[in-house]
């Protein structure tokens, strides 16, 4: 829904007002550089694509400016078409979330990760297992006990969009203790969380960032993180509880894990000038402290990782989302 | 008693001055962005939003509120006196405001337009001062059967209003939810009706269908009946907005109405475009003058422009409380807030005073600043209709087609808007109104959306559109709605044969 047109000359006059002080590499973008986000506004992709871009504004971290565009249409097979297509143009680039692997599998849109180039990775986020605080469930077994005794199908897990990670995550619980649930889509992650809060739904695998609000109001409980190790966030946020103080769900007997990539990628055909060039460019971003603030507020695993590491990261998890969708009988009939 | 002391100190941090001029700027800004079709007030704050990063988190909110401003009174603008819609919401401002723009009556329907806005929003605040935490709260009891219950009720109050066949609107109705569906089906994540044309991951746009159905429709209209605009000869001072302020209290009962449905509607929060045709619907209903809407009936400009205002302004209250946007604008706005480092939610109102009370403030004086901005423009923008057609049309044409194209950088949605303007031109020549289409295009998967997930959370059950109080008396008057001119016929015919 981004008019680039307005929206460059709205940035390049922002820039204009300022000096340019970026430092000299191989490669320097000429021209705006489009930040596609495969997701609507106001997601997480979303807000991370906007601050990164107030970021590189506030810093002048770009002598040319860069442009937010959403392209959210297909459950973002839209925006990874686009950039498919830019073979060769060094600027474009595009912020992922897990719907890189779920909706070519899902949909069946002629895509893959390989169209593209990568770039690197800035951060993982979470998943929290939720639920109402008004419910008598305390631990993951209490949550347990009640959703193996409940008729099968009447519990109810709410989620964001319909075969991606959320629902993947519940098809993992399902399996791990052995119970049905009935998963129920909704748009965004905030009315998910709202949808818990409205007792609507008996549980919801919302990202930190989407349900803090509703934590530190006293309207939900955490349960457990599905990541292998705590967070690592130890200022307290309701109750005298801290992110870190979540435990791990493996650890309370709930075998699934789950981080979602929040990564860059660019056009086909990039030299290695032009990755070099975006590889320094976040290296500068995650240094600032607008960056670790925005970390902290979504209890971020802030993993970073560029190259062939990266690459080797997005190959592994490709097979594994494979793995896990064709389980869940996800996959679309074509292929 | 304390909100009030809050509310006067939020007064004070609106007022300083580097916040008034913020305003200013920010209202002028959001009225051209409502004004140009397709960019819409989302786009306009999600453009603007890094350029307050280096600001304080007040005044940064207060410059982008007043955006949002600016946009809902500029969307009336190119409704009223075009035809074409700049956003979902001021579709049913153009059944009776293009109309009184053609009798030479555009400074009347605009005022009234900009005055009921104001009315709307300024009720909306009032209640957000005063009821803030007890509605808040009444969000929460709204899942998936409730929403539906609430679309239910605007496609019912909507049914049988055009005087057309019912055939006719029924047939333009379900090619607007076949319109709606194609795209990604949220329910199963498979795609629809799109034939393996990566154009069409998207579905139709509202946007570039409205664009099309009114805007090129109306000029290839315009272009049959001889090259002239009809308004041509609009007085053109300001002596006309006091001339209609002196009609519009008359209209008090319409007012009231129309605030009640968009606060409701705002707060629930299915948001405002359902709340602009529901009020439309109800007051052609209730009006003793109900024939005479849709030939320019200022009422019809009133109804629905006090609803979305209401509604757009109340919408704000779920963000702030609750973290669930009411709006796509107030959802761009809530990752504003994010980055900011404010977290919207229950505690916002506790723990950052200030903020909240700043910008609730500066929702009294930016629409008060808007109402005066577009009111003096008022004769500015009526003269545009003097402008002879052969110079305008062209320009229109552009202005929709960059509409079009700056909805997603698209252009196989411009040639699409150009399909949709001979559709609309087709449809009107049989006598097929647009209006349900359009309806069914905005709330069609939203509607259908809420109806599967019920379902499912059912697992199956209809039972569950009548299953506690609120979702049945929802129901229950959208049926009435729906069957009111039958139920109206018989209740006369019991008085005749009683009497």
């Amino acid at each position: 829904m981004k008019p680039s047109v307005l929206s460059v000359a709205l940035a390049a006059i922002a820039m204009s007002c300022a000096n340019s002080t970026a430092s000299r590499a191989a490669w320097e973008p000429v021209r705006p550089v489009e930040f596609i986000v495969p997701a609507g506004t106001g997601g997480g992709a979303d807000q991370m694509a906007r601050t990164i871009q107030g970021i590189v504004t506030k810093h002048n971290l770009m002598k040319q400016p860069m442009v937010v565009i959403n392209k959210a249409g297909g459950a973002g097979g839209e925006g990874f078409l686009d950039v498919k297509t830019s073979s060769g143009n060094p600027h474009k680039i595009i912020i992922t979330l897990s719907n890189l692997f779920t909706t070519p599998l899902a949909t069946g849109i002629p895509f893959n990760w390989k169209d593209l180039t990568p770039v690197a990775m800035l951060a993982l986020d979470e998943f929290v297992l939720w639920v109402n605080a008004e419910k008598p469930y305390n631990s993951v077994k209490d949550y347990v006990d009640a959703a193996k005794k409940a008729p099968s199908g009447s519990f109810k897990m709410g989620g964001t969009g319909s075969k991606q990670e959320d629902q993947i995550i519940t098809v993992g619980i399902e399996k791990a203790i052995d119970a049905k649930f009935t998963y129920i889509p909704y748009k965004g992650g905030g009315e998910v969380a709202v949808q818990l809060v409205g007792n609507h739904v008996d549980s919801t695998v919302n990202n930190p960032i989407e349900a803090v609000a509703q934590w530190r109001g006293g309207k939900l409980r955490p349960l457990c993180v599905f990541d292998a190790q705590p967070m690592a966030y130890d200022e307290p946020i309701a109750d005298g509880k801290a992110w870190k103080d979540i435990p791990t769900c493996k650890s309370q007997g709930l075998a699934m894990e789950y981080l979602m990539l929040r990564g860059i990628f660019m056009s086909p055909k990039a030299t290695k000038d032009q990755i070099e060039y975006y590889v320094e460019l976040f290296k500068k971003v995650r240094a600032t402290p607008e960056w670790q603030d925005f970390m902290k507020s979504g209890a971020f695993n802030t993993t970073f990782m560029t190259g062939a590491d990266y690459a080797k990261w997005v190959e592994a998890e490709e097979k594994r989302h494979e793995g896990l969708m064709k389980e869940a009988g996800f996959l679309a009939s074509a292929n | 008693m304390e909100e009030l002391a809050n509310l006067f100190h939020g007064f004070a941090v609106a007022l300083q001055p580097y916040n008034i001029m913020l305003m200013i700027i920010g209202i002028t800004l959001g009225v051209i962005i409502g004004v140009l079709p397709g960019l819409g007030g989302a786009n306009g704050v999600a453009i603007l939003l890094p350029l307050t990063f280096s600001m304080p988190p007040t005044s940064a909110i207060i410059m982008l509120s007043c955006i949002y401003w600016g946009a809902l009174f500029g969307g009336a603008i190119t409704s009223i006196l075009f035809n074409i819609p700049g956003e979902p919401w001021s579709v049913a401002t153009t059944f009776d405001g293009y109309p009184m723009a053609q009798q030479g009556r555009p400074g009347e329907a605009l005022t009234a337009a900009f005055t009921s806005s104001f009315v709307g929003a300024l009720f909306a605040v009032i209640m957000i001062t005063l009821v803030a935490p007890l509605v808040a709260g009444f969000a929460l009891r709204f899942g998936p059967a409730e929403k539906f219950a609430v679309y239910f009720l605007a496609f019912c109050s909507f049914v049988g209003l055009s005087k057309e066949p019912p055939f006719k609107t029924i047939a333009a109705m379900m090619m607007g939810f076949a319109l709606a569906a194609v795209g990604l089906d949220s329910i199963t994540g498979q795609l629809r009706l799109t034939f393996g044309i990566t154009e069409l991951l998207n579905g139709f746009d509202f946007l570039i269908a409205v664009i099309g159905l009114f805007g090129i429709g109306e000029i290839l209209l315009t272009m049959e009946e001889g090259l002239a605009f009809r308004g041509g000869n609009a007085t053109i001072n300001l002596r006309v907005v006091l001339q209609t302020w002196r009609e519009l209290p008359a209209y008090w009962m319409t007012s009231l109405r129309s605030c009640l449905i968009g606060c409701w509607m705002g707060v629930t929060p299915a948001g405002a475009t359902p709340a602009s045709f529901m009020s439309y619907g109800i007051a052609k209903r209730l009006s003793r003058r109900g024939n005479n809407f849709g030939k320019g009936e200022i009422e019809g400009v009133i109804a629905p422009e006090t609803a979305a205002h209401a509604a757009g302004t109340a919408a704000l209250l779920p963000m702030l409380s609750l973290g669930v946007p009411g709006s796509p604008t107030a959802a761009v706005l809530l990752g504003g807030l994010l980055i900011w480092g404010l977290q919207p939610g229950p505690m916002l109102f506790v723990e950052q005073k200030e903020f909240v009370w700043g910008l609730i403030a500066s929702m009294y004086l930016g629409n008060l600043a808007g109402l005066i901005v577009v009111l003096t423009c008022v004769p500015i923008f009526a003269a545009i209709l003097r402008v002879p057609f052969g110079i305008i049309a062209p320009l229109i044409l552009v202005l929709c087609a960059i509409g079009a194209y700056s909805v997603h950088n698209s252009t196989f949605d411009v040639m699409l808007m150009l399909v949709f303007g001979v559709l609309g031109y087709l449809l009107k020549k049989c006598n097929y109104p647009l209006a349900p289409l359009v309806l069914a295009i905005v709330l069609g998967d939203k509607a259908e959306e809420a109806f599967r997930q019920s379902l499912l959370g059912s697992q199956g059950s209809l039972g569950v559109f009548f299953s506690n109080g609120l979702v049945s008396t929802i129901m229950a008057l959208g049926l009435v709605a729906l069957f009111w001119s039958a139920i109206q016929e018989g209740y006369s015919r019991l008085r005749t044969s009683m009497a």
